[in-house]
């Protein structure tokens, strides 16, 4: 499975990587993998805040919804119109084009609480096993 | 349909150990371990409607009603009239209580003259064998063959040549919800034209002994052309695409064949049957709800029990739903007001806050081909089960 190493991680299976002072969001290989044929994306709104651990956005695949957990707290800077318009990019390149949302942190200290991708890979080998 | 129920523990079908080794996702269906997918649903739902697809549905009840007396023991049960239904023919039919609430809806093929072979809904198996048993006439025997028994379903365009080519058994030739035995797979084999996409495709009812290397004769002859195995997530949205009703889901007990739109299934000049007198009360009564398919340009899949409102105004409820990788929109279909029923009624569906609209359609959502491609001719096999 891939983990880029560049990357922080939730124990949710969602990506953060800090990109000139903002946190670029997306879903993680292996919560793609598990959700399969993701048809829909609900994105926050831009100027949103968010919470650490708390629900920013929707991916529904034909199974059920699901909630994306914000990874650090803050105001949602840009979305990903294109994962809106077409959901199959999760899927297709969850680390890149794939990605969801954009955000400003407020609380830079909370990234500690992140994982990393060694650490993530350790958790989702426990899960999966 | 062969391992024994242990307690805590799942049933498996015979082909549960080629579900595990095709790499399938599990899940527990109505006490059933049972492949949800093996790749993907929606890749699995295109290969049905392009090509082939290849589902082990062996969790599916099969009851035997024989005697002289089994049609008239049908015919009081269900709701068809089965003195319409000859030889190697099959209906699709309600069993309904006295006060006209659905037991189950289920299909009762013919296999001989006084022989009938009923499939019913796996989680109503038990309640539908002792109903049948309490409410038979004369000489009846039936007979819950299950056990031991698997059902194979192949639906698609290329299902019939490649079952042709396959099966010492009528196929090709075979109509619509007819059936015909598969002599080499044992006395009680048969293959009918039927099954649960909206589309052309067979089921095969036969013995355990046979279903794996039926599915692995088919798999390995129809892969190269497309097809593929399809768990029970494609299943579901293959039969919400063809607007086809799930047990359990979309009706119950609580249900009228009136209410969600299966009134064509009752033989109105039956002279009677369980449930008639409770169905003219209703006829009289009129309804108060009534099911109806609705589709969006485009946002979230309906799910159930997702509120369906007009001008702020709640006016039903989903109860089943699915994007369509065909119509490349979200289909639902559930139950609103009569006077919102009609197609081009525009509902509002709410998920999470946010309002899509949803406009009403006739159901199907698909209706389905009958133009079958033409495929290479493939060496016969005709020792693929024995």
């Amino acid at each position: 499975m891939q983990v880029p190493e560049e990357l922080q991680y939730t124990k949710t299976h969602e990506w953060m990587r800090q990109d000139a002072g903002e946190a670029v969001v997306g879903i993680t290989a292996h919560a793609q993998e598990e959700l399969r044929d993701v048809v829909f994306v609900e994105l926050p709104k831009v100027g949103k805040t968010v919470k650490q651990g708390e629900p920013a956005a929707v991916i529904e695949s034909v199974k059920a919804a699901f909630d994306i957990y914000a990874p650090v707290s803050g105001t949602v800077s840009r979305v990903n119109e294109a994962v809106a318009k077409t959901p199959q990019l999760v899927n297709q390149d969850c680390y890149g084009a794939g990605w969801l949302f954009a955000v400003n942190p407020s609380a830079p200290a909370e990234v500690s609480s992140l994982l990393s991708a060694e650490a993530y890979a350790k958790q989702i080998q426990a899960e999966t096993h | 349909m062969s391992s024994a129920l242990t307690a805590g523990s799942l049933q498996k079908t015979a082909l549960h150990e080629r579900h595990r080794q095709l790499g399938a996702k599990m899940t527990d269906f109505h006490g059933w371990d049972m492949p949800l997918y093996y790749t993907s649903i929606l890749e699995e739902h295109q290969a049905v409607r392009q090509a082939l697809g290849i589902f082990d549905v062996s969790h599916m009840g099969q009851v035997l009603v024989t005697g002289p007396d089994a049609q008239a023991t049908l015919n009081r049960c269900l709701v068809s009239d089965l003195t319409q239904v000859g030889e190697g023919r099959a209906c699709y039919t309600l069993m309904l209580n006295e006060s006209a609430g659905i037991l189950d809806d289920l299909i009762v093929y013919r296999i001989g003259a006084q022989d009938y072979l009923v499939i019913v809904n796996c989680g109503n198996r038990g309640s539908d064998v002792a109903w049948l048993q309490a409410h038979h006439e004369g000489r009846t025997t039936v007979t819950d063959i299950s056990q031991g028994r698997s059902i194979v379903s192949v639906q698609g365009p290329l299902a019939s040549r490649v079952l042709e080519q396959m099966l010492d058994a009528k196929v090709a030739g075979l109509a619509r919800f007819g059936i015909a035995p598969v002599r080499h797979m044992g006395p009680e084999a048969c293959i009918a034209r039927t099954g649960y996409t909206g589309g052309d495709g067979f089921e095969l009812f036969l013995p355990d002994a046979h279903a794996k290397r039926l599915w692995d004769a088919i798999l390995s002859a129809a892969q190269p052309l497309g097809a593929r195995p399809v768990g029970l997530g494609a299943r579901d949205t293959l039969r919400v695409e063809a607007g086809l009703r799930l047990y359990g889901v979309d009706m119950d007990a609580a249900t009228s064949p009136f209410e969600v739109g299966l009134e064509w299934t009752v033989a109105a000049n039956k002279p009677d049957f369980i449930g008639r007198s409770a169905l003219a009360h209703q006829r009289l009564q009129g309804l108060t709800r009534r099911f109806a398919g609705f589709e969006l340009a485009q946002g979230p899949i309906p799910r159930a029990g997702t509120e369906l409102s007009v001008e702020g105004r709640i006016v039903g409820a989903v109860t089943s739903g699915t994007f369509s990788p065909l119509l490349g929109k979200p289909l639902g279909m559930g139950y609103v007001e009569p006077a919102c029923a009609a197609p081009g009624t525009t509902l509002t569906m709410t998920v999470r806050n946010q309002r899509y609209a949803a406009t009403v359609v006739k159901l199907p959502f698909w209706k389905g081909q009958t133009k079958q491609p033409a495929i290479p001719n493939m060496e016969r096999t005709p020792d693929a089960g024995s």
